[in-house]
């Protein structure tokens, strides 16, 4: 498993920072290399979890460090391998407290490996612990900006996110009396015997705020444009990209999956926010003058999308859910590594100070094109194929809000075009005559790798889509069958 | 060869020629530019061979090959062709014209360092297009249609370094987009709608069967919002806007996707969808109305333009205008028709004026041109054809096909016919104004560069073209198309008219420009009426007005809003609670980062056993 390379990495580096960022950048490749491997191995004709590893832990509590992959979390494994490398190789600028810096990092991927592969509940929300810790200490000693004032809110925001959504999953566990962390026991258990409704409806609202909070349900996104500003690239990366999706990962598991009926009661609400999400959010990007907070902004929007189709609870809208948690990774990864490199360069992201760039760094501005213009919603990337899914599959439930979605896709394009037009087209800003562009493999590898994942997946998406399905099936027929149920 | 992998070849040989380019070819114009027109031409020859199969095969031979590209329960979208003689029209315009406009742009473009990368969005453009063309379902459509809508901006805001290219493409973006806002809702709705007695689907031959089903008032509806996405692409009024602007890039791309293709999209999905909109009266009237009200005032603000390129946009949009009147009037075949006739002689007119641009050094007005017949005669020539043909000469192709709209609309709403005719009439006025004033009459002899004819490599696609307009009525495409359609015979009495109209229209422009004014007499004829054309009927001041005003100030009273409210009493409330306790746990800070994480690791557990213990 991945996680127990991480570890080792993470002890034996040490001493001379080359040798780190080396000793870092192989550890992180050969996770994605692994999940790779797992991502194309996994069964998806036969389904369930595969490849499961289980020690018990703390017995009486029926705890256990148990991991496995399924459908869902397989894609969103290959998502995590393929942006932590993308953030270990744009981390190459790091020159101050490098040893603390990669151990730091390399913790946040291995929670977030952990988290995305426990099959335990416990250890989920452990190993979510461990990824959300690092990111408010590299927040403040490698941010730039008002990082202070960042972290701190970005602290606030997760940890009041965490503990409500604790006191949900614990109040889940004793109410189910299985005596069980296990997610799967658990889960053919309420087959059978769902908990009563009027319990249902209370737990349910605790864990999607809870876990909301993290996907920037609105109104409790303000921690992220502010956050992502401050944070050093990486993180950003990592959190816009990956740790944010396991809030959207957490509420269809637990929450949608385990109480359907209250699901079906609460999340009309859910699908009224998703649009404040989309449309609000998408109207505040629109007067950004930083880009790093037009995309902190932006991904806000994006979440809109993920919960509408979250709302949904069918097997197209869910389907769309994962396909998009994966383009928008994807997505908000380049989005953050263009513009840490373009803000390393000109040590500015005012699209007022910026203009005219593209003459110069011709390969960072097609990226960067590239990257708003799957933002803006353009077929051929993967964010088309995850929106029109959850757009398919929101119609029938959510007439007016989908409408109103489809709106969003129109403020996307704006907001985006815009930025391109103000920051790179133009006539060129004379002080930036001596930029540089992306020149050698390694400069370019993040930027490559992550684009060619989001055309693949937008071009050929049955490629991650019969993973995902093979995970959603079999979920949503649950689903069906328990709210059919009298 | 099948034709099912004569129409893949066709729809992807220029994504590789795309692909390769930008791989491999990016600094090198020479063979960049023949890896494109290879490409194309290869499409062209693929195009020409399925023509050859299906060709006077009785009954029209249609087939379909489709790949499914998502599909689970309750969904099904798939990649597929499907191909009968209204899509190898299409393609063969697409393609053909397309092959002249690449070879052409070999010429226009040779000067420009960036020609590569030029080369590499027209070969995405042809891909999308023919994409467009070969589609069967919506939803494949859907994803094509915005890419033309992408490679339109890419191609326009070519020149990016110049500000008002970079802000013509961005308009023409967006204001497509909010276009496909009504088209993305229309698809959903028909989807949703389809469903009603079977399983729903975007395929075209699955709903052209199921259409029988579903309550007409919905489909009205649907259709309607289906039209949205013409309104956008084919620039009809309201938005129209984007068209002018777009003038911006370079000449070939104009003539190609601004005047060809791309625009006719529109026309061209109204018909392949027609069995849609063919019982539903009530958005065909719609239809109607738009397509004639654009006709119109875009002839009228043609009359004022000084631009070339501009004057011929304005006259794209009116031509446009007429062709969805035709639909809307339940004649795709006209429509289609005319499509066809306006891409030989529109591409011709367009790729006539780039000839001189290149020659006068990128000068755009027409009061700066002078007797140019004498100076660049293939150019001139040429140009005088296509503009008969716009006029609706016999017997050029502009003249047939332009009858049979004037015919269905004398049939069937009098009030149209006045409309079309009257746009006519401007038709002919202003490009006779163009003729007069740019091509006609002496050189003037003070000019220190006199402009010199073209190269070959750009006129023999003029000639080409040429060729295509003066036989285009001859060729029997009404009769390909629609080979079960029962034909007006030519109108005698319409027939007559449009001519006397045509005629008098360019005797009109004589009158006013025969001697070459040094400026135009219209600012004073026109009075008041002149100053609301020049500055088209203030839309483009009423749409700033909304972006720049309302708008962006409502977005920044959001933005205000978010910071009073959510921000300041929301978040800043708690972080003084958090601050209180943060300065009295200061005591505990030590620097060393690991022993942060540690703490907080073993605390979380040790916490975690507290309250399970106490549950």
């Amino acid at each position: 498993m991945p996680a127990v390379a991480l570890i080792a990495i993470t002890l034996v580096s040490k001493e001379k920072s080359n040798l780190i960022r080396q000793i870092a950048n192989t550890g992180i490749f050969l996770s994605l290399l692994l999940s790779g491997y797992v991502f194309v191995n996994y069964n998806h004709v036969q389904g369930g979890f595969q490849f499961v590893e289980q020690i018990p832990w703390v017995i009486p509590f029926g705890i256990s460090y148990h991991l496995g992959i399924d459908g869902i979390n397989s894609v969103l494994v290959l998502l995590l391998g393929i942006s932590s490398f993308a953030a270990t190789l744009v981390s190459k600028n790091i020159k101050d407290r490098v040893k603390e810096y990669y151990i730091l990092l390399l913790l946040i991927v291995l929670g977030t490996y952990g988290a995305f592969l426990s099959v335990d509940i416990f250890f989920f929300y452990f190993f979510h612990e461990i990824a959300a810790v690092p990111t408010f200490l590299m927040m403040s000693l490698w941010g730039s900006g008002r990082k202070d004032y960042g972290a701190m809110k970005l602290m606030l925001y997760l940890t009041a996110g965490a503990s409500i959504a604790l006191v949900g999953l614990i109040a889940l566990y004793c109410h189910v009396g299985l005596n069980s962390f296990n997610l799967i026991e658990i889960q053919q258990y309420l087959a059978t015997n769902p908990l009563p409704v009027h319990v249902q409806y209370w737990i349910f609202p605790l864990i999607v705020l809870g876990f909301g909070i993290t996907l920037t349900l609105w109104p409790f996104y303000t921690w992220a444009p502010v956050g992502y500003a401050t944070a050093p690239t990486a993180v950003s990366m990592l959190h816009a990209g990956v740790l944010k999706k396991l809030g959207a990962y957490a509420i269809l598991r637990f929450a949608i999956l385990l109480m359907p009926q209250a699901a079906a009661v609460w999340m009309p609400v859910v699908a009224i926010l998703a649009i404040l999400n989309i449309l609000y959010c998408g109207l505040i990007a629109l007067v950004q003058r930083d880009i790093k907070y037009l995309l902190g902004y932006s991904s806000c929007s994006h979440m809109g999308y993920v919960l509408l189709g979250l709302a949904c609870i069918n097997v197209i809208g869910l389907n769309g859910v994962v396909a998009l948690m994966f383009a928008h990774g994807i997505l908000a990864s380049l989005g953050f590594a263009l513009i840490g490199f373009v803000s390393d360069q000109t040590q500015t992201r005012n699209l007022d100070e910026l203009g005219g760039i593209a003459k110069r760094m011709p390969f960072i501005a097609t990226c960067f094109s590239m990257m708003a213009l799957a933002s803006a919603g353009v077929p051929g990337f993967a964010n088309f194929v995850g929106e029109i899914m959850v757009l398919i599959g929101s119609w029938d439930a959510y007439r007016w809000q989908t409408v109103l979605a489809v709106l969003g896709i129109v403020l996307g394009a704006v907001y985006m075009l815009k930025t391109i037009r103000l920051g790179f087209q133009g006539p060129m800003n004379a002080k930036w005559a001596k930029l540089s562009d992306a020149q050698t493999i390694t400069e370019k590898l993040p930027f490559v790798l992550l684009l060619a994942a989001l055309i693949a997946v937008g071009c050929w998406p049955s490629f991650i889509l019969r993973n995902i399905d093979s995970g959603i099936k079999p979920l949503s027929q649950q689903i069906q069958k328990s709210l059919n149920q009298p | 060869m099948v034709s099912s992998q004569l129409a893949w070849t066709a729809l992807f040989s220029p994504l590789g020629a795309c692909i390769i380019i930008t791989l491999f070819f990016l600094r090198s114009k020479l063979l960049s530019s023949l890896t494109a027109i290879g490409g194309i031409l290869i499409s062209f020859v693929c195009c020409l061979l399925m023509f050859i199969q299906i060709y006077n095969v009785h009954p029209p031979l249609e087939f379909q090959h489709s790949i499914s590209w998502i599909r689970f329960d309750g969904l099904t979208i798939d990649l597929g062709v499907l191909v009968n003689p209204l899509a190898i029209m299409m393609l063969l315009i697409v393609t053909g014209v397309g092959s002249a406009i690449f070879i052409y742009s070999r010429g226009y473009m040779k000067d420009d360092p960036s020609m590569p990368r030029f080369f590499a969005y027209l070969s995405l453009f042809a891909f999308s297009m023919i994409g467009i063309v070969l589609s069967n379902n919506f939803i494949q459509l859907f994803m094509f249609w915005e890419l033309v809508g992408l490679s339109s901006y890419l191609l326009i805001g070519f020149w990016y370094e110049k500000p008002s290219a970079a802000d013509a493409g961005v308009k023409a973006f967006i204001v497509n987009r909010v276009a496909d806002f009504g088209f993305l809702c229309g698809i959903l709705f028909l989807w949703s709608l389809s469903g009603a007695t079977g399983l729903r689907s975007f395929n075209f031959t699955d709903l052209a069967s199921t259409i029988s089903t579903i309550d007409p008032n919905m489909l009205n509806i649907a259709g309607l919002l289906i039209f949205c996405g013409v309104v956008g692409k084919s620039a009809q009024v309201p938005l129209h806007v984007w068209l002018a602007d777009a003038m911006e890039g370079p000449t070939p791309v104009s003539a190609l996707i601004h005047a060809a293709t791309m625009v006719a999209a529109g026309i061209y999905l109204l018909a392949r969808t027609f069995f849609l909109f063919e019982p539903l009266t009530g958005a065909l009237t719609v239809i109607a109305y738009v397509g004639a009200g654009t006709a119109l005032i875009a002839a009228t603000l043609a009359v004022v333009e000084n631009d070339i390129k501009r004057i011929l946009a304005y006259s794209t949009l009116s031509q446009l205008g007429l062709m969805v009147m035709a639909v809307g009037l339940s004649g795709p075949m006209q429509g289609m028709f005319h499509l066809t006739t306006h891409a030989f002689f529109k591409a011709l007119l367009f790729l006539g004026a780039g000839s001189v641009i290149y020659a006068l050094h990128h000068e755009q007005n027409i009061w700066k041109m002078q007797g140019l017949l004498k100076q660049m005669p293939i150019t001139g020539w040429t140009f005088v054809l296509g503009t008969l043909a716009l006029c609706g000469i016999f017997p050029l192709s502009g003249f047939f096909s332009k009858d049979e709209i004037l015919a269905l609309a004398f049939e069937h709403n009098g009030l149209l016919y006045v409309v079309a005719s009257l746009t006519s009439l401007l038709t002919s006025f202003y490009m006779g104004r163009l003729l007069w004033v740019a091509f006609w009459g002496q050189p003037n002899a003070h000019d220190k560069h006199p402009a010199h004819e073209s190269p070959a490599v750009m006129t023999l696609p003029l000639i080409f073209l040429a060729i295509l307009t003066v036989t285009g009525g001859f060729l029997g495409i009404p009769h390909f198309l629609y080979p079960e359609h029962e034909h007006i015979k030519l109108n005698i009495r319409v027939a007559m008219i449009s001519s006397i109209v045509a005629v008098l229209g360019l005797a009109i422009s004589y009158a006013l420009y025969g001697k070459r004014p040094k400026q135009d007499p219209l600012t004073t004829k026109l009075g008041f009426f002149y100053t609301v054309l020049k500055n088209k009927y203030y839309f483009d001041e009423i749409y700033g007005w909304y972006v720049n005003t309302v708008q962006q100030n409502f977005a920044k009273m959001m933005a205000w809003m978010e910071e009073i409210f959510i921000v300041r009493f929301g978040v800043h409330g708690l972080t003084g609670i958090a601050k209180t306790s943060g300065d009295t746990l200061r005591r505990l800070q030590t620097g060393i980062v690991q022993f942060y994480a540690l703490t907080f690791v073993l605390g979380t557990i040790v916490i975690f056993f507290f309250m399970v213990n106490k549950l």
